[in-house]
């Protein structure tokens, strides 16, 4: 049951997801590969907001509604990235992170 | 007491002709442009008269003197209680006299111009000009104080300078402008430094305040003291400073012979008549001050005009250009108006060289625009400046023949002719006061007759020179103003000033001292006499003396080098010593801070923009190491 599993396992859990988008954003080349990492990164949150709300404040659902919100976000972050990735590939026929670097000095 | 409120409107119309000539002029024709300005003008005149008809006669209570009035005043910038600058209009005898003086020849000038200046392509920019300066000009004279009078002393600077420059594709007017506007602006340096002493000194910038002689200026006048003369002293010397580089004295007057490049009819307004005067009206305005609170000032002014005068009238001997002829006579004219001023007490007699000046002042200014004019008659007629080009013209030119001797008579001091009667006053004045001034004062007297039938002879006898095309008589547009201007030569003579234009107000008795007149006649007649031997036939007379005195000649001829010193100086020593160390200072300390500055942004810029490589993923490591090392922080050390 879920009363024997404390709350620091969820967190550990999620912590573990977080680093590994994180070092996937940093480590990857491919932008789809990167754009998985970020959404690793905000399915970590999302498990701390809802584990957080279940163990702490079991009568009230903030957490699960702030929950909804960054999935809905993360949908529409995708929507807009991918739409920025079709066109970067359309300008340097490539997804290669390396490879975009025209906006410096 | 009588309403003069209206008065405001002779110096407000011709500002109206200037704007409108100035924005809308290009699209007339010049004539209309040019009587537009002489209209309006000529209203103003007419408004002057009235106003002194109304102030010398119609108002006025026998026995009682003439009242200084305010026609009108506001307060123009209120600053705080203490320091108010109000703008106005002052009615009293020497304003009323400027007045007339003012409107008169700057509508014979507005006249005259409109043939003179026939054909010119500026002739509508000419005409706003003259406006501009004929408004700053009655506003000046209209001041209800001081710092009034200074704005519009810098306004009649200003449009001095334009006029001067009109012919802006000639490097000589460009040039002659400029000097003209700095030398003058250096003196009014001193003038501003003036009324600042004098207002800190007095509480008040109001001319009836400080001229009243029971009133705060002149009551200061045993007060601190600076080097043996009190504060009041000062301040006075200060503001005839300014007055002294308007009125072209001496070490100021450089300017005066090169401003002659402006259009003749200019020279005639500005430099002859008008604003060459406003040194002396400004040291009539305060004269109250100067003769109770400061004689010393006043002996300062006495004694510059003298040497002014002897000094411009031997030069004016040996110079071959007309105009600089007249300048220099100018400047002499009005030395002695100034030494008049500076030998005059206060009150009743004791007054009598304040109005002698103002009496001179007013001959002069008809007499002295009566030469300008029939010179740029002469000018016109034959196209060139030199006396050498000229001769035997008086066929060609009876009109302005006639005119031109008229003044010519005039200014030699020859009865019955109007100045005999100022300058005579004048004599009587540096008699009773200073035997020195006087003796110089006969020798100018002479020169002046002498130097001026040398001019006419030149001009109007002399050789039989040949002319490219035969010289014409000028339109009538042009000789009217002359005929107008001979009349009041002759008869302004017959004002009887000491009735209405005195020091205090209140009229005295003055009759003609004739021994002193005489002998001043006969010295006249003695510099009419050599110069008509000189002159009158072609002789080598002329060079047989200038050889003789050949050093003087020599001297006098390039103006005693006073041109030369002043660049000397300026060049030599002020810009060597004193503007070359201060623009090193500015090119290598305060601009090398400037550009040490810009230098280290710019190197530091370039030290560090390697950081913005455009690697989306190196941003993305400096950003979470940056938060990580954040958050460690605030868990661990805070």
């Amino acid at each position: 049951m879920i009363q024997n599993i404390p709350l620091s396992y969820y967190l550990v859990i999620s912590t573990f997801m977080f680093f590994i988008g994180i070092y996937g954003f940093l480590t990857r080349r491919n932008l789809i590969t990167m754009l998985m990492s970020i959404e690793l990164i905000l399915n970590s949150v999302n498990i701390n907001f809802v584990a957080f709300n279940r163990y702490l404040y079991p009568q009230q659902l903030q957490g699960h509604f702030f929950m909804l919100i960054v999935i809905a976000v993360a949908a529409a972050e995708a929507a807009v990235a991918i739409a920025i990735i079709i066109n970067i590939y359309r300008n340097f026929k490539s997804i290669d992170v390396e490879n975009v670097d025209e906006m410096k000095y | 007491m009588a309403d003069y409120t209206y008065t405001l409107l002779i110096p407000l119309i011709p500002l109206f002709v200037f704007l409108l000539l100035g924005l809308t002029g290009h699209k007339m024709k010049p004539l209309v442009a040019g009587l537009i300005g002489s209209t309006g003008l000529g209203i103003s005149a007419i408004l002057s008269y009235a106003t002194a008809f109304k102030y010398f006669i119609g108002s006025h209570v026998a026995g009682a003197g003439y009242a200084s009035i305010k026609g009108f005043e506001v307060s123009w910038l209120h600053l705080t209680d203490k320091l108010t600058i109000h703008l106005g209009v002052l009615i009293d005898p020497i304003s009323v006299m400027m007045l007339v003086v003012i409107t008169t020849v700057s509508l014979m000038v507005h006249i005259y111009s409109i043939g003179y200046m026939k054909g010119d392509p500026g002739f509508y920019r000419f005409f706003s000009f003259l406006s501009l300066f004929s408004f700053s000009m009655l506003g000046l004279v209209l001041a209800t104080n001081i710092f009034q009078m200074y704005i519009f002393w810098e306004l009649v600077g200003v449009s001095s300078f334009l006029l001067i420059g009109y012919y802006y594709e000639k490097p000589s007017a460009v040039a002659a402008s400029k000097k003209a506007f700095i030398v003058t602006r250096f003196a009014d340096l001193g003038f501003l430094i003036g009324i600042l002493m004098l207002s800190f000194n007095t509480g008040t910038f109001d001319f009836q305040t400080l001229t009243d002689p029971h009133g705060p200026a002149i009551a200061s006048a045993g007060g601190a003291a600076f080097m043996g003369l009190s504060v009041l002293t000062w301040s006075l010397i200060f503001i005839f400073i300014g007055g002294a580089g308007k009125s072209a004295m001496f070490p100021f007057h450089i300017w005066l012979p090169d401003a002659m490049e402006g259009p003749t009819p200019v020279s005639a307004l500005i430099h002859a008549a008008t604003m060459v005067v406003a040194g002396v009206y400004l040291v009539a305005r305060l004269f109250p001050v100067y003769a109770l609170g400061a004689p010393d000032a006043l002996m300062v002014v006495a004694w510059v005009g003298g040497f002014s005068s002897i000094f411009a009238a031997v030069i004016a001997c040996t110079q071959t250009d007309i105009k600089r002829v007249l300048a220099f006579s100018t400047m002499s004219q009005i030395g002695y108006m100034m030494l008049s001023l500076g030998v005059s007490g206060y009150g009743g007699e004791e007054g009598l060289g304040f109005m002698a000046s103002n009496f001179h002042l007013f001959t002069h200014a008809m007499f002295k625009a009566l030469l300008f004019l029939g010179a740029g008659a002469v000018i016109h007629a034959v196209h060139t400046n030199e006396i050498g080009g000229m001769g035997n013209l008086r066929k060609h030119l009876p009109i302005t023949h006639i005119t031109f001797l008229i003044a010519c008579v005039t200014i030699a001091g020859i009865p019955p002719f109007s100045a005999f009667f100022s300058k005579d006053e004048i004599l009587v004045a540096a008699f009773h006061s200073n035997k020195l001034l006087f003796a110089i004062e006969y020798i100018v007297a002479g020169l002046t007759a002498f130097y001026m039938f040398r001019l006419y002879y030149g001009i109007f006898w002399g050789k039989n020179t040949q002319y490219h095309h035969t010289p014409h008589e000028s339109p009538l547009v042009m000789t009217i103003p002359l005929m107008i201007l001979a009349f009041g030569s002759v008869f302004a003579g017959f004002i009887p000033f000491h009735a209405l234009v005195t020091s205090d107000g209140l009229p005295f008795e003055s009759k003609i001292d004739w021994l002193i007149a005489i002998p001043s006649v006969l010295i006249g007649v003695l510099g009419i006499v050599v110069a008509t031997v000189m002159y009158k036939k072609e002789n080598p007379l002329p060079d047989k003396v200038a050889g003789t005195f050949k050093h003087l000649y020599k001297w006098a001829y390039h103006k005693f080098y006073w041109d030369e010193i002043y660049l000397f100086v300026t060049r030599k020593i002020i810009y060597r010593y004193i503007s070359e160390p201060i623009a090193w200072f500015d090119r290598h300390v305060i601009d090398a801070t400037m550009n040490g500055i810009a230098g280290i942004t710019q190197y530091s810029a370039y030290a560090i923009k390697g950081l913005q490589s455009g690697k989306l993923q190196q941003y993305g490591f400096v950003f979470v190491s940056g938060t990580i090392i954040l958050v460690l922080i605030f868990v661990y050390l805070v």
